[in-house]
């Protein structure tokens, strides 16, 4: 198996884009990503896309076929490109084949890009093409919604380990901190644990401002063999790791309501794959699709004892400058929640932080960085470990 | 959600029936056809719930799922059925009344139905056993 790197990275702006396309924001991110690492389209041996719901989002199929196309890939020179599914975790999971495709050796130059156009329906549409990542026939059809599943989470996780709605509120507070300062964010406003607290109630005990929001974005980064990514950049950002989990899809089959189980499987097989652990990571971009979610994902990841998510979060320990910054992005909260972009996203963002090109959000020293992407209440878990060194 | 698709689990949904499997015993609700941990060697055959559980954890939910605007807010939780399988269902209650541990037992209800004029959806929710 080859060493794989990454060479080139581009994110879209995230938000609300109502004049731009899906297939514009795909574009954007690929050629974004393509002149970042000063290649041709030519040099491309495959593509993969993740993407959760064109046919609910934009009544589109055959995304790969669509984005080879539009990108100037597929007539004449008839790249192959593959669409990749997950829930929410599509990007992560786009970008695990890409790497794949590139150490197994049959390609070399792979993009691996997400993208999710989310606001050419109504938010109530939105909503119900999210509940597709739950079981529909049997929580959907009781009623459930997604803030409502995590909503379950925290509430057990606040019974058992006395989390506190103020906790979860610091979780948003410290990413809209992080976010002001990622030009690409949807939203770039520090909010105060009141104003999360004052929001309204969506699904007891979360708040809208618990929430991550309906976004459109791209993201894509560029992957090569690691033993020829120094003729591409002078700052190649090596891949060290990638684990991939799935756990029941319902909640209510969980071993452990409070414990996403795919996360600590994936967590576990990254780390043996570099050779790691917790302590060895500076910094994480994690899954914060709901504040709780943020806090299962740092106890799951092992940065901080199972239940003690909150009260870190509360002492400051994952903001930047501190033991372990947590989503320097801003997050899904902050940042924006393009379903099938985000784990690419996470992946930019880590390699903007080890390239030390990440602005006024830059981690000082940063060396190692983790992205992790969940598929629905935790159905499917993706990891990845990035280094500046080979 | 298509006339097939909920009459193929019409029996599941209107008499908690699930799955059990023989070989090692494990319950199955909502049913499975294949033990997860038996797996081929797994022996499954039809099951009836007594129906009595608790709350294992809950939520009141403000803003509602396509169908289930005119419900608000009501409350959802996931129950822990006395033989073992858990499941995800409405409870009836007060909002404030509901808690982790609270024993409960099914009644028969309409779910939901597909807009004016399309299938009406019957199964189980949940009330509190001291009701």
């Amino acid at each position: 198996m080859r060493d794989v790197a990454i060479i080139g990275v581009k994110n879209t702006s995230f938000g609300e884009q109502w004049d731009r396309s899906f297939r514009d924001l795909v574009v954007d991110a690929g050629v974004g990503a393509v002149e970042d690492a000063g290649i041709v389209g030519e040099k491309i041996d495959s593509m993969f896309v993740g993407n959760m719901s064109g046919g609910q989002f934009v009544e589109q199929e055959h995304i790969g076929a669509l984005i080879a196309d539009y990108s100037g890939l597929a007539k004449d020179i008839h790249i192959p490109s593959t669409r990749v599914e997950a829930a929410c975790a599509s990007g992560g999971l786009a970008l695990r084949q890409g790497i794949y495709a590139v150490a197994s050796g049959i390609d070399d130059i792979v993009i691996a890009a997400g993208a999710e156009k989310m606001t050419d329906v109504p938010a109530p549409k939105a909503s119900s093409a999210l509940a597709a990542a739950a079981d529909r026939e049997w929580e959907g059809i009781m009623g459930a919604t997604f803030p409502g599943l995590y909503a379950m989470i925290a509430r057990l996780h606040m019974h058992k380990y006395g989390t506190t709605s103020e906790q979860l509120a610091e979780v948003a507070v410290k990413n809209h901190m992080n976010g002001q300062f990622n030009p690409i964010a949807q939203y770039r406003k520090p909010i105060s644990v009141d104003s999360v607290l004052r929001s309204i109630m969506v699904a007891d005990p979360l708040h809208i401002f618990d929430c991550s929001p309906i976004t459109d974005g791209s993201s894509a980064v560029i992957l090569a063999p690691a033993d020829i990514a120094h003729e591409y950049t002078d700052t190649p950002i090596y891949v060290k790791a990638t684990g991939q989990a799935s756990d029941t899809i319902a909640l209510h089959d969980r071993r452990d309501i409070t414990t996403l189980d795919a996360t600590l499987a994936a967590g576990r097989r990254a780390y043996s794959m570099a050779k790691m652990e917790a302590s060895d990571i500076d910094l994480v971009e994690v899954h914060d699709c709901f504040t709780i979610a943020e806090i299962c994902a740092i106890e799951d990841l092992g940065f901080v004892k199972k239940g003690e998510g909150g009260i870190a979060t509360q002492n400051g320990e994952t903001a930047i400058g501190a033991r372990i910054p947590v989503n320097t992005s801003g997050g899904l909260k902050s940042c924006g929640h393009p379903v099938g972009a985000t784990g690419v996203k996470q992946a930019v963002e880590i390699v903007e932080q080890l390239r030390g090109e990440a602005g006024k959000r830059q981690v000082d020293g940063a060396e190692v960085g983790m992205t992790h992407n969940v598929g629905g209440s935790g159905a499917t878990a993706v990891v990845h470990i990035f280094s500046r060194n080979r | 959600m298509s006339v097939a698709r909920f009459w193929r689990n019409q029996i599941a949904r209107y008499n908690l029936v699930g799955t059990k499997c023989k070989k090692c015993g494990e319950h199955f609700y909502p049913p499975r056809n294949m033990c997860p941990a038996c797996r081929r060697d797994g022996q499954i055959e039809d099951f009836k719930f007594n129906g009595h559980g608790e709350v294992l954890t809950f939520t009141i939910i403000h803003t509602a799922a396509e169908g289930f605007e005119n419900q608000t807010p009501y409350v959802l939780g996931i129950i822990k059925l006395q033989e073992g399988p858990s499941l995800t269902c409405q409870i009836i209650c007060e909002p404030e009344s509901v808690y982790i541990g609270m024993k409960v037992k099914p009644v028969f209800r309409k779910l939901g139905q597909d807009g004016e004029r399309g299938m009406i959806y019957y199964g189980n929710k949940f009330i509190p056993e001291q009701c």
